[in-house]
């Protein structure tokens, strides 16, 4: 083939590979977001048991400590970084559910899909504030 | 031709199906804890303690542990898969990845059974 036609067809493909892009330009589908928050709420889950297990660690020492770390988990920062770790769980379970599906073919069809992405979402919202409310 | 690199995916199922199993692991662990705690209310000192006490909570908690400990790795190797290109890189933070995973479940053994 003629490389001006190889350049015909290979037309340059844009790349929305910038932060700009991405925050501004592209219009993430539900699903999509569905996704990113899984991957997002999936990596602050990695790093959350530094913390938790610093406070499990802390509570079964003794009963003091156990004091301690109730007084602790009452303050109103730490209680909302354990509602946004709670919705994080909550989040990455409901979506969780939604790809064993997904993985067994149930619900791929575009109007399945976005569906399960509003019950995950709302779900996981419902949850959060359920367990925050009976927490608190 | 295919490019295999050292820092790549296994090109298996075998990750792929341990992440699920660990999910479903989790998910029944994290139902279970919740009834549990939601059931057990206030939670005192003592009902705290009582109940980390017992074997099967022990062992559940562990199996929690290192459910977490499997499908983490597989999940934020696949994170750092897909934004840390250079190889040298992404091998150094793989293995800051393997090294934290080790000390959570080495922590939670010493947390239970102290």
């Amino acid at each position: 083939m003629p490389e001006a036609a190889v350049k015909m067809i290979r037309k340059p493909r844009p790349k929305y590979l910038n932060l700009q892009a991405l925050i501004f330009e592209i219009r993430l589908p539900l699903p999509g977001w569905i996704s990113i928050l899984h991957r997002i709420s999936g990596a602050l889950l990695f790093v959350a048991p530094v913390w938790l297990l610093w406070m499990l660690d802390a509570s079964l020492a003794s009963e003091a400590a156990f004091n301690k770390i109730k007084h602790y988990a009452g303050l109103w920062p730490v209680k909302l970084s354990l509602l946004v770790l709670v919705w994080a769980y909550c989040h990455h379970f409901c979506a969780g559910i939604r790809y064993l599906f997904l993985d067994l073919d149930k619900g791929v069809d575009l109007e399945t899909a976005r569906l399960t992405s509003w019950i995950v979402l709302g779900a996981s919202l419902a949850l959060t504030l359920f367990l925050g409310w009976n927490i608190w | 031709m295919t490019d295999k690199i050292v820092t790549g995916a296994r090109y298996g199922l075998r990750d792929w199906l341990a992440q699920r199993i660990t999910a479903v692991i989790m998910a029944v662990y994290s139902v279970i804890a919740v009834f549990v705690l939601l059931t057990s209310k206030p939670i005192t000192y003592g009902v705290w303690r009582d109940l980390f006490a017992q074997g099967w909570m022990r062992v559940a908690t562990l199996l929690l542990m290192v459910s977490l400990a499997w499908h983490a790795w597989v999940g934020v190797r696949d994170i750092l898969m897909d934004y840390i290109k250079p190889a040298g890189l992404r091998l150094a933070l793989e293995v800051l990845v393997l090294l934290t995973i080790a000390a959570y479940v080495g922590w939670t053994i010493q947390i239970l059974w102290r």
